[in-house]
């Protein structure tokens, strides 16, 4: 991993922003260039529901080298109010009662430390509500 | 389109082989399929490889190889679809020959995994590195969120994926081939090393080194060579969205059900016309979704197919992973496509030894990419 890729400006991933379709409306999360649902190429920013569940998600007990020091943690897939899935780190929570359907939260948190320098990257993680 | 026929095939064992590069790799198992098929050239090549890159530091692997196989200038091509790199170019191969500008081409496939490399990154790389793989997905991880889902919308048990690889063990041990020859038990399963919850060590196919080769040819070298030959009667790829979240049923794997929609059309057989299949056994829960998508058996009774027996080589509804699968044959991932489609030209030519499937007449491959964003699909028939 190279420092850059994550020093641009990632709206989608500090703050949650996505991008709905001026078409049809379906929002878009990362924003995409082309609508998934009507190839649309307009869209408008929309600032993601941060609540939402957990459909399935499993305990990562051996992580790549630059998760190790994290394990063991939980990574879910998440399903927003309304309706944007997306995966993320479960955390502050008791691995073990962690179940599907757990009502979930996102929250802004660092997420890994790159590289040999170890720049400290961020984005969301869930929190069980 | 013109038929294709596979005339020859060889690969090397499959595991840890500390004393030989990617390159020997390749070509010991390419000059086993060229002696196998008796040709005296070919036309191209192609290696499917998913990482050469970040495994051994080598990419441009097409003209590596062709140079030191010695057949420098023909066309070579390194095709990279993540863990379906082989069956893509397979596929390439396929169409090179069915196209009619080739007669003879090789397709090949390797991978070499244990140089170093921190393999479960490398292989994340198949996921989407912005979306999954930066909050700490590994591999096991996305298949175990597919069998959490799995079994909490079907009631597929702990057991019963641990079946896979006991099931796909008992196959293994028959291979000479084969990185793990030994019998497991269901109880070593279930107890083994926790890998990504409900996943463990022995519900995962190996790191592995290994390279894989065969000939596919057009009827007319088919017919003068003294070789065997099984016909390739369908050749289908299909994709899906690169992130699991995105996928609207978890349980399911579209790519699989289409590029088998298309498969099962294009050779005119259903799946019941099937005698034995190679699926893409990287994870347990993945033989039992691919064994539901294939149409083998209804979705959701895939796990309990398994634990009656319905999958194994010796009595079952449809024999599945003869040569052990991934799991206990092992899985250098680009050679892996081509592998399968080796155990399926040795069971059609009745080469297939103490493994050898009764009434082998079609046999199916399908050979899949990241958490099954690619999946490609082979059918081939005995002739």
């Amino acid at each position: 991993m190279i420092s850059p890729r994550y020093a641009r400006e990632i709206p989608q991933r500090y703050q949650l922003v996505a991008a709905r379709c001026t078409s049809c409306g379906t929002i878009g999360f990362p924003p995409r260039r082309v609508c998934k649902h009507c190839r649309g190429r307009q869209f408008e920013p929309t600032k993601l529901d941060s609540d939402g569940k957990i459909l399935t998600f499993t305990i990562i007990r051996v992580g790549a080298d630059r998760f190790s020091k994290q394990t063991p943690y939980a990574v879910a897939v998440i399903e927003l109010n309304d309706g944007t899935r997306l995966t993320a780190q479960v955390t502050d929570c008791e691995l073990e009662s962690l179940e599907i359907g757990q009502k979930v939260r996102l929250v802004f948190r660092k997420i890994q430390e790159d590289g040999k320098a170890g720049i400290l990257c961020y984005g969301y993680k869930a929190i069980c509500v | 389109m013109r038929d294709v026929y596979v005339i020859g095939a060889g690969m090397t064992p499959f595991g840890e082989l500390w004393n030989k590069s990617i390159r020997e790799i390749f070509v010991d198992a390419a000059m086993l399929a060229i002696e196998d098929a008796g040709v005296d050239h070919i036309d191209s090549l192609y290696v499917g490889s998913m990482s050469p890159g970040l495994f051994v530091g080598q990419e441009h692997l097409g003209p590596v190889v062709a140079d030191f196989l010695g057949v420098t200038p023909v066309p070579a091509t390194r095709v990279e679809s993540a863990c379906a790199s082989g069956g893509v170019s397979f596929r390439q191969a396929f169409l090179e020959v069915a196209s009619g500008v080739s007669e003879i081409v090789l397709a090949g496939g390797v991978e070499k995994m244990t140089d170093g490399a921190d393999v479960t990154e490398a292989l994340a790389t198949a996921a989407d590195q912005e979306y999954e793989v930066y909050h700490g997905v590994t591999f096991p991880g996305l298949y175990a969120m597919i069998a959490r889902a799995h079994m909490h919308q079907f009631g597929t048990t702990r057991q019963q994926l641990a079946e896979v690889a006991v099931k796909n063990h008992r196959n293994g041990m028959k291979n000479p081939n084969a990185q793990f020859r030994s019998e497991i038990t269901n109880e070593q399963v279930v107890k083994s090393t926790m890998v990504a919850d409900p996943l463990r060590l022995l519900d995962c196919s190996p790191v592995s080194d290994g390279g894989a080769g065969v000939i596919l040819a057009s009827a007319d070298v088919a017919k003068k060579m003294k070789s065997r030959a099984v016909k390739v009667i369908a050749s289908t790829q299909a994709s899906d969205t690169i992130a699991l979240h995105d996928r609207t049923d978890l349980t399911t794997l579209g790519a699989v059900v289409r590029a088998a929609e298309k498969a099962y059309a294009m050779a005119g057989k259903k799946p019941s016309d099937v005698n034995l299949a190679e699926v893409h056994d990287c994870f347990t829960i993945a033989e039992i979704v691919i064994s539901e998508d294939l149409g083998f058996f209804e979705k959701g009774k895939g796990g309990e197919a398994v634990e009656k027996g319905l999958t194994a080589r010796e009595c079952g509804k449809i024999p599945i992973n003869s040569s052990g699968g991934l799991k206990s044959k092992g899985h250098p991932v680009g050679a892996t496509g081509i592998a399968q489609i080796i155990e399926l030209y040795e069971q059609l030519t009745g080469r297939g030894g103490e493994r050898q499937v009764k009434k082998a007449n079609i046999g199916l491959a399908q050979n899949m990419g990241g958490s099954g964003a690619s999946c490609v699909i082979h059918i081939l028939e005995a002739i």
